[in-house]
């Protein structure tokens, strides 16, 4: 694609896309940003919540009279208040029930008890301890491998004629013909591999305010929500209060990842709270509870099988998930695919067939599944096939960069539809693949490799194992096409606005809502590039439920293809509006007009025109419009993607590893992004270096697992444990430009591509490094060590 | 308990329960709400201001412990309508996202490079070691504090 020359403002800003720097930067670095606990308000109170020690217990009783009889206590909720508003439990976003406060029973550990509003929130603490709950212990459901057993506990014992911990079965692709695939393969591949429990952990944890004015009726909640507009009609329909007396803010979000889509427990309670006692409540949780009770992510025992023939021509793959989804189901994710979009499992290669399996189970665990930047399950099944390929490619004794080049999807065959029904909409992966190759220096790397082998082989154990691990993703983002996906029947299409005022400055109003993504600048440059109004006179505004046209928000990297999309098209109608507004002004016909940076002009006579700033005012004139046409210069329009995007990338990471301990240092991480043409190529690089961090993260340190009573075992940062400034290389990136032909402007969206894409290049990187075929995340040094020894453990439960 | 401290070079008294943390304190009694607050377990350093011109994690401070000692937040960064060099550096290398750690990086950046004005990037990756962000992978944070060092030597007036 060829880049084309872009404008530069007087504030020395491209009037389009190109490096800017960000506008929302003021603020965060004066320390003004507005996240939630900066908020204070008059009277305000203070709520905190009781959780269960417990992961599986009846409760008998709850005695709250001390804690209501500390002097600063307003109010203490419980269950039992909640079934008296028919709010103890709530529908989830997967169509199942989740309790708001624990009633019958409390199911896993850190689930919410008892809700206390004090005057500040060291009484409101201190009055939890004040709260006396009897349980009844019960034996729980830990390991989701037996989950299904006869006899294992049932957990949902709410549900009527409940008797098992099945949640679904869920199928795709042809199972037939995969079989026939495999039938005449040479050469087969089977492993298990576990995708464990991660937790998103954004530095800013979850947090709410709300106001209940009893007079008007007016409900005002102020709150880390990635989808404001979808929270307010939840309330609407779940609490049955009037939609338009519903308002949802979110300002500065200190990250999302796609912990902040669902509401908790602790937005409804500080809800309550303000019913109760007519003030406005803040909660505001702090990091345990955030670790033990927000939403968590994969949790996915998959065995996957992967066919081909001797010459390395893979013809299938096949893949059954049990799938732990906790003790609530309460996924986020498009309703038809209660897996999310794992079936996309097939990845960036051309199969004969390909089918999977998915099995959801209820544990005694938190509820969650879908929530850390993982395009709705795309992360493991990346995982799952790239693991696959390596496995393949050891068994062969074949080059695994050989064996990926060899079978990859070819540029001519795009748009590709795959065995399990996507449609990839562009790609030419190739050349993407050759890329981080060459800047990995990756024949220079292997041979570095071999001799470092070889030394050791002789005897010299100086040096530590190399890794060299590749991955390649294919992902698909930007949901999505309204007839196939909705959240709770919210269909995923997004509004936006678009009000140029007469002086030529303009707002652009949208649904979704930045956690740090950049939205104010990116979206001010589309408005600039397609308008021709410097971004810095483009004001983006976003997060305000009664300031903004509806939409799904930011997850699973929709903004830009969904929002992004709106926003364009938008301001294409009123570039459109002002070509008849400059054609009345200059007495032409519109056809007569063309459009030149930021100006519509007559063709052949360029000296006659007018810039957007002079069509606004004269929009806003007593200038003559054509008869049907309405003053002023503003828009608004709805997009409905008509299919997802599919960016894609190639990714290499270069590891040592110390035989003797097993510790992994990652020196260096290429990685190669397709996502179209870049609009901020400054803020798409910091995603990339973001989402890096995050691979590395959960290849090698995090993870929740749990003891055998069902205890969190990754309940504070000192157990839960995230990549530092020292885990992490200076990340080299690359890049190559396949835009999608669907989109308006091109672009495919990129703020998950690293978090999907990388874990495997890690994972990837360790086993070649100590030549073993599978060990599961993450690759601590302990895990390292037992995996040379033959003998990896299982990451989801204690060690034992 | 009554305390006296110096915060952003003015002078506070409060009388505040003798277990209020620090972090609280500047956050809640001050309103300085720069500085964040991130974990219970004195682990992800969002929460950084300087006390007596070294960086501390203001979290594990109570109040009662800054009595009489000076406390500097990222409020004081800024000086007259001029933003730092380590401000500058981390618009410029788009050092932040989100923000959330942003405060403490630039304060620990800042500690840094008065020590050590040409820190290595080695150096900086350790000295910001303590402080998590979730959204920049460092790379941009380590550039930005290099730029700081390379750059400016006094606080500049940007228009952003
Ligand atoms: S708040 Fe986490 S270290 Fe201070
Ligand atoms: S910028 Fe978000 S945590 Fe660092």
């Amino acid at each position: 694609m060829t880049v084309t020359e872009v404008p530069t403002s007087a504030g020395g800003n491209p009037i389009g896309f190109g490096r800017m720097l960000r506008k929302e930067d003021a603020r965060f670095l004066r320390g003004q940003g507005h996240y939630i606990d900066d908020m204070d308000m008059p009277g305000m109170l203070h709520g905190a919540i009781l959780r269960s020690p417990v992961a599986h217990a009846y409760i008998k009783s709850i005695d709250t009279s001390a804690a209501e009889a500390h002097p600063k206590v307003k109010a203490v909720i419980t269950g039992a208040t909640l079934e008296t508003l028919g709010l103890a439990w709530v529908p989830t976003l997967s169509y199942d029930t989740a309790a708001v406060l624990a009633t019958d029973k409390v199911r896993f550990q850190g689930q919410e008890v008892a809700f206390v509003i004090a005057e500040d929130k060291y009484s409101a603490r201190d009055a939890l301890e004040l709260i006396d709950v009897e349980y009844e212990i019960l034996p729980p459901v830990v390991d989701a491998k037996k989950a299904l057993d006869p006899g294992a506990p049932v957990i949902r014992t709410d549900k009527e004629g409940k008797t098992d911990n099945h949640i679904f079965d869920w199928e795709a692709g042809d199972e037939a013909k995969c079989d026939a695939a495999f039938a005449k393969a040479d050469v087969i591949v089977s492993q298990d591999m576990l995708y464990p429990r991660v937790h998103p952990s954004p530095m800013e944890t979850c947090g709410a305010v709300a106001l209940m004015d009893k007079v008007t009726g007016q409900l005002t909640i102020w709150c880390t929500s990635q989808a404001p507009h979808a929270h307010r009609t939840i309330y609407a329909l779940v609490a049955g209060l009037p939609e338009q007396k519903i308002r949802v803010v979110t300002n500065d979000i200190g990250g999302g990842f796609g912990n902040k889509v669902g509401i908790y427990s602790g937005y409804v309670l500080a809800i309550v709270g303000s019913i109760v006692t007519g003030k406005p409540v803040k909660w505001v949780e702090d990091r345990s509870e955030h670790l033990m009770s927000t939403a968590f992510a994969r949790d996915y025992h998959m065995h996957g099988e992967i066919a081909a023939t001797k010459e390395g021509k893979i013809l299938g793959v096949r893949v059954n998930v049990l799938a732990d989804h906790g003790c609530f189901n309460g996924t986020a994710q498009p309703t038809k695919f209660p897996a999310g979009f794992f079936h996309i499992f097939t990845g960036s290669y051309d199969y004969e067939a390909a089918h999977c399996k998915v099995t959801g189970v209820y544990t005694n665990k938190a509820p969650g599944g879908v929530a850390y930047a993982c395009s709705f399950r795309i992360t493991e099944a990346v995982y799952l096939v790239e693991r696959l390929v390596d496995c393949l490619a050891d068994e062969m004794k074949i080059d695994p960069a050989q064996l990926r080049l060899q079978n990859l999807l070819r540029a001519e065959q795009f748009p590709y539809t795959t065995p399990t029904g996507w449609e990839y909409d562009s790609g030419n992966y190739g050349p993407t693949l050759l890329e981080a190759m060459r800047i990995a220096g990756y024949d220079e790397l292997r041979a570095e490799q071999r001799g470092r082998r070889e030394r050791r082989a002789a005897g010299d154990t100086s040096e530590p194992l190399m890794g060299i691990g590749l991955s390649f993703f294919t992902e698909g983002v930007g949901a999505g096409p309204r007839k196939h996906m909705d959240i709770l029947g919210l269909g995923m299409a997004d509004g936006a606005e678009l009000r140029v005022h007469p002086t030529g400055k303009a707002q652009l109003r949208l649904s979704c809502i930045s956690q740090g993504q950049g939205h104010q600048t990116t979206f001010a440059q589309i408005v600039a590039q397609e308008l021709g109004i410097p971004p810095e006179d483009v004001e983006v505004i976003q997060g305000d439920t009664d300031n903004t046209p509806f939409g799904l928000g930011t997850y699973g990297s929709r903004s830009t293809p969904v929002s992004g999309g709106a926003a364009a098209i938008v301001a294409r109608r009123v570039r459109d509006k002002a070509r008849v507004v400059a054609a009345a002004a200059l007495e032409c016909s519109p056809d007569d007009l063309e459009w030149k940076l930021g100006r519509w002009q007559v063709k052949g006579d360029p000296e006659k025109g007018k810039t957007i700033q002079e069509i606004a005012m004269l929009s806003h004139s007593s200038l003559e419009l054509p008869d049907g046409v309405e003053g002023h210069l503003d828009g608004t329009c709805v997009y409905n993607p008509p299919n997802l995007t599919y960016p894609f990338g190639a990714y290499i990471c270069v590891t040592d590893v110390d035989p003797g301990t097993g510790e992994v240092k990652v020196r260096r991480f290429i990685a190669v992004d397709d996502c179209g043409p870049r609009i901020n190529p400054m803020i798409v690089e910091g995603q990339v270096h973001g989402g890096l961090a995050d691979g590395v993260g959960m290849a090698l340190m995090q993870v929740i697992a749990f003891d055998e009573e069902g205890n969190n075992l990754g309940g504070s940062f000192m157990d839960y444990l995230l990549p530092t400034s020292m885990e992490c290389p200076s990340w080299e990136l690359g890049e190559t430009i396949t835009p999608s032909p669907h989109h308006p402007l091109g672009v495919k969206g990129v703020g998950e591509s690293a978090t999907v894409g990388s874990p495997p290049a890690v994972v990837n990187s360790v086993l070649d490094a100590i030549q073993v075929r599978h060990a599961d995340m993450p690759l601590t040094p302990a895990q390292v060590w037992r995996a040379m020894q033959g003998n990896p453990f299982r990451t989801d439960l204690a060690i034992t | 308990m009554q305390v006296t401290l110096n915060v952003n070079g003015q002078e506070v008294s409060r009388d505040v329960e003798p277990r209020l943390l620090l972090i609280h304190f500047l956050r809640d009694h001050l309103r300085l709400t720069g500085s964040h607050w991130g974990c219970d377990t004195s682990n992800c350093g969002v929460c950084v201001v300087w006390m007596d011109g070294e960086p501390v994690k203001s979290c594990t401070v109570l109040t009662a412990m800054a009595d009489g000692r000076s406390i500097r937040t990222v409020e004081d960064l800024e000086q007259g309508g001029a933003l730092a060099p380590i401000q500058q550096g981390f618009m410029n290398m788009h050092g932040l996202q989100c923000g959330f750690c942003t405060p403490a990086m630039m304060m620990t950046g800042q500690a840094l490079l008065d020590r050590n004005p040409d820190p290595s990037t080695d150096e900086i990756r350790e000295a910001i070691c303590g402080t998590i962000c979730r959204c920049t992978g460092y790379e941009n944070i380590v550039r930005a504090i290099r730029w700081a060092a390379e750059n400016a030597t006094e606080n500049t007036e940007v228009s952003v």
